[in-house]
């Protein structure tokens, strides 16, 4: 056994720095070598990379006369690129000099990403923070009508622009979670042409332009009733034409991983297909299912495009999904965007962190189901969880 | 009895291995539900086939007026009776160009960074914060390169201009202003596109086989040789195709447009001003809910050429994506 465990291929991903348990067992002897670590040369010809560098850019600006922040900033990275490869070709060879540019490339690459990203959300708190938590509840709560000249933040709120989106959301959860995951099944379960063609064609759609489908709604729903056409529910409508993709495809993913086995051995007992579909692979995936439709909650909570032309964009409350035109949180933000004025651009900043909050917090809550272990209930915490091993006999 | 409980090895019993065949019964339950499957299935195609209906039906009257003029005229402007519908499109395609142009090296980047460089403790976090910012609504994204990247972008753009203007791309079609311009709003869809693109080709390049990238580094090989030699080739397709994923996206892209650029209707290569190229997505957005009604058939016209656009390259996206996790060639 112990020759065995000697040749056993280590755990993915561990040829890099895994920390201390890396190795099996814990003994030194099979633990993979450490491998990059920064030396103190390393770092040495970093920093004399970047001074040297500097130093130069510094001279050339200031000769010249430029003053030119992000210029010089380019510039300064540029010459460092420069002045490091050529130092670690002459001190290491050509191999070692590729590789260590590299590296600094990688890194500063994917530090303007994750910068760019983070600047996203942490702009907009910043802008936000004084609409929402000036007179903190109430911009929850009050709607847009005082919206004028002369009105201060705290005579507005995205409550009416919250309950459309809430509102909106469900009808369009109603209609797309069933739809989604009979359609997952049978992609799961069936390979013919048809559902190849399905397959593909929910592939292609999940990715189709947002005013689209409103357009599309627009011309089947809201055009054909004429004023009465902009409702909540016809937005719902164009939201569910984006959701079902995005349901379809995620539920397809969770259902393919029940284990074939529990299907096999409900099916050899004696059940019918339904009820292997509706008491065995339902409640195996149901953590993954919950996590697929939150998703897709928040990805289609932000969708503005589908709900142009057919929300209507209602300043006051209207709780009537079905009657009358309704506000939604993006089309709030689009409105208010539109109007000039200090207050209705903070408003809109205001309404732009509530999205953001919601929109995160869906997802961290799906992540953490996704997390939960296959075939637990998530919503009776009281009741004692199966675990997996018993799930799967 | 008993020796029917003891598996027959395949030598003593020289038959191929293979599984009975079971004729189940399937019951009129069963006939019913599968009937309901493949009927919920349907639904998905029925809205992609109601989609181009509608938008067919709904172009038409633009389609018989405007006619082959759509992809000769340059300008757009139906009421006058000018069908040019290349501003546009070449806008849209622009700015997702621009758009994958800039997403793509950091989002490789990134996702080797994540994959390669990073510590392995803080990776799942570092997926997750990436997925994360792919739902981030993109009014949102689009809000912020209103207020602050279009402003931003306005000086070093001018820059660019100045030095670089001998490039067709590298210029303004109106001179002066930097700042709503084709260039500005790929730079912004470039944020919106960089989760995705960076999720897609990190799965796949996760997929690249261990044994081979540990055999590259036990034979001496450097890090960066192990990423070029073995897995940068196994993941090529998988990358192409969550490039072709964000310029679908991009082409798509509504909301940072319709916020961002200014409103244009002239073919024209210059992408760093206003008033040059336009954008499908925005045009429709802003002109038909006010349009006359050959104007809004010749904007559901141009939706549909979106769509179809949009749809195609998705297509062939996923197809290349999907093909990539074999990797045995």
């Amino acid at each position: 056994m112990s020759s065995v465990s000697m040749f056993r291929r280590p755990p993915v991903g561990s040829i890099l720095p895994s920390g201390p348990g890396g190795g099996a067992d814990g003994r030194t002897a099979d633990r993979p070598r450490r491998q990059r670590q920064l030396s103190g040369s390393m770092v040495l010809e970093l920093a004399g990379s970047a001074a040297a560098a500097l130093a130069l850019v510094w001279i050339v600006f200031t000769v010249e006369g430029i003053t030119a922040p992000f210029g010089m900033a380019v510039s300064w990275f540029v010459v460092f690129f420069a002045v490091y490869g050529v130092l670690c070709r002459r001190l290491h060879g050509i191999r070692i000099a590729k590789d260590r540019m590299a590296t600094v490339g990688v890194w500063t690459g994917a530090l303007i990403g994750m910068t760019a990203l983070a600047a996203v959300i942490l702009y907009v708190i910043g802008q936000g923070f004084a609409a929402v938590f000036s007179d903190f509840p109430h911009f929850l709560f009050a709607d847009m009508s005082q919206l004028g000249a002369g009105a201060k933040i705290t005579d507005v709120g995205v409550g009416a622009a919250i309950v459309g989106t809430v509102e909106q959301m469900i009808i369009a959860t109603v209609i797309t979670v069933p739809l989604g995951i009979l359609t997952a099944t049978y992609l799961v379960d069936s390979d013919s042409l048809f559902s190849r063609t399905v397959s593909a064609v929910v592939d292609a759609m999940t990715g189709a332009p947002a005013i689209i489908a409103g357009l599309f709604v627009y011309l089947l729903w809201v055009k054909p009733h004429h004023t009465a056409g902009k409702t909540g529910f016809a937005a719902a409508l164009a939201l569910s034409v984006m959701m079902l993709p995005i349901v379809t495809r995620a539920a397809q993913e969770v259902v393919a991983i029940v284990p074939g086995s529990l299907r096999e051995a409900a099916l050899a007992l004696g059940a019918p297909e339904w009820r292997v579909l509706v008491r065995v692979v339902l409640p195996t995936a149901r953590a993954g299912l919950m996590t697929a439709v939150i998703l897709g909650i928040a990805r289609i909570a932000g969708e503005t495009a589908p709900v142009l032309f057919n929300a209507g964009g209602f300043a006051k409350y209207n709780w009537n999904p079905f009657s009358g035109q309704q506000d939604n949180l993006p089309l709030r933000i689009y409105e208010n965007i539109n109007q000039p004025g200090a207050v209705i651009t903070q408003s809109a900043w205001g309404a732009s962190l509530v999205l953001v909050f919601v929109v995160l917090v869906l997802f961290l809550f799906a992540r953490v189901l996704g997390k939960a272990s296959p075939g637990s209930r998530i919503f009776t915490p009281f009741r004692i969880r199966r675990s997996s091993p018993e799930v799967y006999g | 009895m008993t020796t029917a409980a003891t598996p027959l090895a395949p030598d003593v019993y020289p038959v191929e291995d293979v599984p009975i065949v079971i004729h189940r019964a399937v019951t009129r339950a069963d006939k019913a539900f599968r009937f309901a499957l493949a009927s919920s299935s349907l639904v998905v195609l029925l809205i992609l086939a109601g989609v181009v209906a509608f938008l067919t039906i709904g172009g038409w009257h633009a389609l018989v007026v405007g006619g082959g003029h759509f992809f000769t005229d340059a300008t757009w402007s139906p009421d006058n009776g000018r069908f040019g519908a290349m501003p546009l499109l070449v806008g849209s395609v622009a700015i997702a160009v621009v758009a994958v142009l800039i997403a793509g090296p950091i989002s490789l980047a990134t996702a080797l960074m994540i994959n390669e460089y990073a510590p392995v403790r803080v990776r799942s976090v570092l997926t997750g914060a990436v997925d994360m910012l792919a739902t981030v609504p993109s009014i949102v994204y689009g809000f912020w390169g209103l207020a602050l990247v279009s402003n931003l972008q306005a000086s070093p753009a001018r820059w660019m201009v100045d030095h670089f203007g001998f490039v067709p791309f590298i210029r303004t079609p109106t001179a002066g202003e930097f700042v709503q311009s084709i260039f500005a709003c790929g730079l912004i869809s470039a944020a919106t596109i960089i989760p995705i693109i960076t999720s897609v080709s990190r799965e796949v390049m996760a997929q690249a086989p261990r044994d081979a990238c540990e055999a590259a580094l036990g034979l001496g090989g450097t890090r960066w040789g192990m990423i070029t030699d073995v897995i940068l080739p196994f993941s090529r397709n998988g990358v192409v195709g969550a490039f072709l994923l964000g310029f679908g996206r991009g082409l798509g892209e509504t909301m940072i447009v319709v916020l961002v650029l200014s409103k244009g209707n002239h073919l024209t290569a210059a992408l760093f001003g206003p008033n040059g190229l336009g954008s499908i997505a925005k045009q429709i957005t802003e002109d038909f809910p006010t349009a006359t009604a050959l104007d809004q058939s010749a904007l559901i016209l141009l939706g549909l050429v979106l769509f179809a656009t949009t749809l195609l390259v998705n297509l062939v996206a996923r197809a290349i994506v999907n093909r990539s996790d074999g990797g045995r060639r």
